[in-house]
């Protein structure tokens, strides 16, 4: 199998106030023998607010995040559920939408700049799945999880809208050759969307099978595809309390001993804000998040440092101690 | 293909409650073969004429415009009448888990008080607001842009399958959701409207409006009609900023901030878009921010942003904020 390369747009979040995601996903790929090439030259991708402001905007700021994977000729890697889903809406809306791809790279090309549609755009949970393979991942551990309740939470950017998520998370069908020798065609999002089922919204399982492939035990609970309230929680901070609130008590109430999730701002808002939505929600609420690429790099053996429990909030003081 | 082969056993497990008389749900399990061909709406059917004749469901055009069958199932919304059941099967097993839009609202077993629903459909004016000639003496026509602008919004079939899949509305009363947003930019953007911005002043509004919509998309996952009513959320934001709704207060200013710190770094400085948005309500997140600094996740002393990360080529990034923004926010 050859050596896996990526383009890895890290997006704000690993290089501020998750530098834990940023040192394990590096760890992760280190110990696996990936390259991840960081796009330097990428800026914010808007985080889905910036698109509320100003869209073309957004889209032009990301075609250009776009831009330079395909410069070097990659496919790139995410590292945050909201950066896959601008990312990815960039990517359809100047896949389908002539006049906005023209209007994009006419502001592009003054920078020598095209946006051509030729790199595919993924988050590293279903990289690590699909391209790396559960199996040989399994042979990469040396420090099981076995003795942990893991409570797997997906985050909606990664999962919703599944028609993105088929066309750009899961990896391309192969296309069948029909009785007549042309192709059948898988054009279609409908088509994508009922043949595809790499991840069902409403019953997800790719983390599941990432824990389960780390030897550690999955949680399974109903709030698990739902969503944090990330993003209103600076203009309605008890609606964003009660979904991850609801969603923690949840994981514990289903004994679980740690959570994971592979988007850094529900790992903010769930592991940050534990105190408030339990006064708000008139419970106690402790339970350490971690970023799924901690996850990985705890079972695989990774340097403490690397793996950078010390950053999360909710001290993982169990996980502290056995390392 | 013999029949066996076109045929699935499964057990549905039906979701039973009548308010009246009951003080919990309960749910009762139906074993049956469901054919290749088969609705949800036929299972529905096939309980209430085979198995209890008090089972009670909605349902009535049968062609997937009338919005009335609309149900969960395994907590997926569906429209009973155009869900295929074998796709269902496909997707969840041979367990099938029937239930009402919203339990809360359950009135007897599929059945549910979508009362919320309608009165905030109404509340938006889901009707063109204008002055119309009762004897034009000619027609008044359309361009095919400006109807493909609303075209998709006007499919909605008022089922309710997103607005009781909005995880928002589950928590906050007064939000309009997903079904009276679409509703409100299908009228907002229709050239003969002359009410859109009071649609856009009501959707603007802190609690009730689009700022308060979580993005889960939960809402585009449920439509059965692609409606795709996030999508129509983020067009009302635009049009509040383009057309001098939007007033600053702490969600405009979050989402106006980011091209602030972009313009700066590449980057988006966390810190500065929460003190830029919440001005001085900023003292809030004082105990979040202590844990943040004890975590080593801020830094509350780097005046000079020296930890700040910053894009290469910052020069291009700023040039294209100049050239390519048309949003203001005053």
């Amino acid at each position: 199998m050859p050596k896996l390369k990526y383009a890895l747009y890290t997006g704000c979040t690993a290089k501020e106030s998750t530098p834990e995601l940023l040192s394990s996903t590096l760890a992760v790929a280190k110990k696996l023998d990936i390259e991840l090439v960081d796009l330097v030259e990428a800026s914010c991708c808007g985080a889905s607010h910036l698109q509320d402001f100003d869209e073309v905007l957004s889209l032009t700021l990301n075609a250009r995040n776009i831009c330079y994977a395909e410069q070097r000729g990659l496919d790139v890697i995410t590292i945050c559920n909201t950066c896959q889903l601008n990312l990815v809406t960039t990517k359809e809306r100047l896949d389908h939408d002539p006049e906005m791809r023209a209007k994009v790279n006419e502001a592009l090309a003054e920078f020598g700049l095209e946006y051509k549609g030729t790199s595919q755009v993924r988050h590293f949970l279903y990289a690590l799945i699909d391209d790396y393979g559960l199996d040989r991942l399994r042979e990469q551990v040396t420090q099981p999880l076995k003795s942990h309740n893991i409570a797997p939470f997906y985050g909606c950017h990664n999962i919703r809208p599944s028609h993105l998520h088929h066309k750009h998370n899961a990896p391309q069908p192969e296309l069948e050759v029909s009785e007549g020798g042309g192709e059948v065609s898988y054009e279609s999002e409908e088509f994508l969307g009922k043949y595809n089922h790499h991840e069902n919204p409403y019953a997800p399982t790719s983390l599941d099978e990432l824990i389960k492939a780390l030897e550690g035990n999955t949680v399974d609970y109903e709030s698990k595809n739902k969503c944090c309230g990330f993003h209103v929680d600076l203009q309605a901070p008890e609606t964003s309390n009660a979904l991850s609130g609801t969603a923690l008590l949840d994981a514990i109430d289903n004994n679980a001993d740690l959570m994971v999730t592979p988007c850094p701002l529900c790992q903010l808002n769930m592991d940050l804000k534990q105190d408030s939505a339990g006064k708000q929600l008139g419970r106690d609420i402790e339970l350490p998040v971690l970023h799924m690429p901690q996850m990985v790099a705890l079972a695989l053996g990774c340097k403490p440092e690397e793996i950078g429990l010390n950053h999360n909030v909710t001290k993982a003081t169990h996980l502290m101690y056995e390392m | 293909m013999s029949m066996s082969t076109q045929t699935k056993n499964i057990t549905i497990k039906a979701f039973r409650f009548n308010a009246e008389t009951d003080y919990l749900p309960t749910y009762k399990t139906y074993e049956m073969a469901v054919g290749k061909d088969e609705l949800i709406l036929d299972l529905l059917n096939r309980i209430k004429w085979e198995h209890d004749g008090s089972f009670s469901y909605r349902r009535s055009c049968r062609h997937g415009i009338c919005g009335a069958c609309g149900i969960k199932v395994n907590g997926k919304p569906v429209l009973s009448c155009k869900q295929n059941a074998q796709d269902m099967i496909d997707l969840f097993g041979d367990e099938l888990v029937f239930e009402p839009q919203s339990q809360k609202r359950a009135v007897k077993d599929m059945i549910i008080d979508k009362g919320d629903f309608w009165e905030k459909h109404a509340a938006i004016k889901p009707y063109v607001e204008a002055d119309v000639d009762p004897h034009p003496t000619t027609e008044t026509l359309m361009s095919k842009t400006k109807v493909e602008q609303f075209l998709d919004a006007d499919y909605c079939i008022q089922c309710g399958g997103c607005h009781y899949a909005c995880p928002t509305l589950e928590v906050n009363d007064k939000f309009f959701g997903p079904a009276a947003f679409a509703a409100a930019y299908r009228f907002a953007i229709d050239p003969r409207d002359d009410a859109a911005k009071e649609r856009l002043e009501m959707t603007a509004e802190l609690g009730q409006g689009v700022w308060d919509c979580v993005k889960c998309n939960e809402c585009v996952e449920a439509c059965p009609k692609e409606v795709n009513p996030f999508e129509k959320i983020t067009k009302l934001h635009n049009m509040q900023f383009e057309q001098g709704v939007a007033e600053r207060n702490v969600a405009t200013k979050h989402a106006e901030g980011f091209t602030r710190s972009i313009k700066k770094f590449g980057y988006l400085d966390e810190q500065d878009i929460v003190l830029y948005s919440e001005g001085l309500g900023v003292v809030k997140h004082l105990s979040e921010a202590l844990k943040m600094v004890k975590a080593g996740k801020v830094h509350p002393f780097d005046v000079m942003k020296k930890k700040m990360p910053r894009s290469e080529k910052l020069d291009e990034i700023q040039t294209i904020i100049e050239k390519v923004q048309t949003s203001k926010l005053d």
